[in-house]
């Protein structure tokens, strides 16, 4: 152990983001202001994530960080060492093994048990952001429950491209009151937000905190006669053969060869060593790149 | 026969300078009032109290609703007030921008207030966008184009076709033909007199062209110094003033 606080913050911080952690999760879908500190990254790095998962953190937990799905990432690794060092917890890249997690913009492929906590990074917590530039009319245009904003997002969206194009932090409805940003998710991880573990979110520059209980309620908005659809790359994985995953599409060389494989690594990799194999995979696990 | 809008002794102070004092007035269903003067002489001030805009010192402000008859507007709930803003009220400002949203298209600017009463049908939204760009003389291949792709004249027929959407009862408008040149003024007020009629809506109107109210309003209000100096008909007011002022105001108006 170093000379650290357990988990980098001070005791009386972590209570302070507890707080506004247990509001947020009484009040679903709610932003709750709280107090954020500087962390030793910089903002846009997951300082909102970062401050919750150190609120939550005991020393019996298992610790897993995702960026964009992956556990190998710059921005993922670095903040697993740095709980590494100022917790000293256990950590971890399989989805089942670990009891928190934190992610940037994605949510796992395997489903999340009761007992696991999902901690996201938020960029820009308030959904009506972009439609409304005052921070004192979105608080009561939520407060009063003024969500017709909302949709004509919406309905631009289909005027000039045909179809809802939103396809990432695609607004969502939470228990019937609230709307959301789930964070920059793919629209395709938007049906896994009824999942039975917890999910927090922390916006460590905006300071705000907001949670989805466990099963919610959580309602992507959408039009009668343009309904919400899931969507993801038309293509199975290229290394695991999956086709329920969500995929990244990678270029592979100036000739436009390209392949497409899971965003979500430690799912990818958990099918490839069970023996599935993809078009362009090595069939056996110990051999693959 | 009840009224559709009571005003009562509102006024309106700015420290110790008056915005507007002491104003009263009944409105009735399918009545046009004018409200004129010469800047500064409280009818913004006075059309902003009424429209839930800014909070009067003093009186009420009683509108008919339609389930619970008059109430006043002034001391209900924000959420009541703000709901009856974006059904039963419209609100035509002097300055498009300030009415619309810029960067949406003109069917979403239509269809803003459809939505915000839980319309959630693409479809019917933009029938009912094409039928009132339709109905205010802009052409349906305009639909998806911004405000800012339009002239002056027709972004102020797109605000007024997004606030008839809902099929408001009372319109507030300040200065609706303000800034914009007399041949497309004409065109507006013939418009807004079509709507009023077919629509049989009251409305009240804020203008310092005495022209404009002499063709839409049949009633006139001429304020000076946030006082209401003279009211009756809008014939009678502006044939045979009595005020010292109104008689000014009506001669200063240039013969051509």
């Amino acid at each position: 152990m170093s000379d650290y606080n357990f988990a980098y913050l001070d005791e009386q911080t972590k209570r302070m983001i507890r707080r506004a952690i247990l509001k947020g999760l009484a009040i679903p879908g709610y932003q709750v202001p709280f107090a954020s500190r500087e962390m030793p990254m910089p903002y846009g790095w997951g300082t909102g994530g970062v401050q919750v998962s150190a609120a939550v953190l005991t020393p019996e937990d298992r610790f897993k960080v995702i960026d964009q799905g992956a556990d190998d990432t710059t921005n993922a690794v670095s903040i697993r060492r740095f709980f590494e060092k100022t917790a000293g917890v256990a950590v971890t890249e399989a989805t089942t093994e670990a009891s928190v997690i934190q992610t940037r913009h994605r949510i796992p492929e395997a489903p999340l048990r009761e007992d696991q906590i999902l901690v996201y990074q938020v960029p820009i917590p308030e959904p009506l952001r972009f439609l409304e530039p005052s921070e004192v009319e979105t608080r009561k245009m939520h407060s009063l429950e003024e969500y017709g904003l909302m949709h004509v997002k919406l309905y631009e969206d289909i005027s000039q491209h045909g179809a809802i194009a939103t396809a990432y932090a695609y607004p969502v409805k939470v228990e019937g009151r609230y709307v959301m940003d789930p964070s920059p998710i793919p629209k395709f991880d938007n049906p896994k937000l009824e999942m039975a573990g917890i999910q927090l979110f922390g916006a460590g520059r905006e300071q705000r905190i907001y949670a989805v209980p466990p099963y919610t309620h959580v309602v992507s908005l959408d039009f009668d006669d343009y309904p919400f659809e899931p969507t993801k790359a038309d293509h199975a994985c290229d290394l695991c053969g999956a086709t329920d995953s969500y995929l990244d599409e990678l270029i592979m060389d100036d000739a436009g060869g390209r392949m497409f494989m899971c965003s979500d690594t430690d799912y990818c990799g958990t099918r490839c060593a069970a023996g599935h194999c993809g078009a362009q995979g090595t069939p056996l696990a110990e051999d693959a790149a | 026969m009840t009224p559709l809008l009571q005003v009562e002794g509102i006024a309106k102070m700015y420290g110790a300078r008056i915005g507007c004092t002491d104003v009263s007035f009944d409105l009735y269903p399918g009545e046009v009032m004018g409200i004129v003067g010469e800047s500064g002489s409280g009818k913004s001030t006075l059309l902003n109290c009424m429209a839930g805009h800014l909070q009067p010192d003093a009186g009420a402000v009683r509108f008919d609703t339609r389930t619970e008859g008059l109430r006043d507007t002034v001391t209900m709930s924000e959420p009541e007030r703000r709901m009856l803003s974006r059904t039963d009220w419209a609100f035509v400002h002097q300055h498009a921008r300030d009415g619309l949203r810029m960067n949406v298209s003109a069917g979403g600017n239509v269809g803003e207030r459809l939505m915000a009463v839980n319309a959630r049908h693409y479809g019917d939204i933009r029938d009912k966008a094409i039928d009132w760009l339709g109905r205010v003389e802009i052409s349906a291949d305009r639909i998806d184009d911004r405000p800012t792709a339009f002239s002056g004249g027709m972004q102020q027929r797109l605000q007024i076709a997004r606030n008839l959407v809902t099929g408001p009862r009372l319109v507030f408008m300040d200065e609706p033909t303000g800034g914009l040149d007399v041949s497309v003024q004409a065109r507006l007020l013939d418009l807004l007199r079509g709507l009023v009629r077919e629509m049989g809506l009251s409305a009240i109107i804020v203008t310092h062209d005495l022209a404009v109210v002499r063709l839409l309003a049949d009633r006139l209000m001429v304020m000076k110094d946030g006082h209401v100096i003279e009211s009756g008909l809008t014939d009678q007011v502006l044939d045979d003033p009595q005020h010292a002022y109104t008689q000014l105001l009506v001669s200063s108006v240039l013969q051509v």
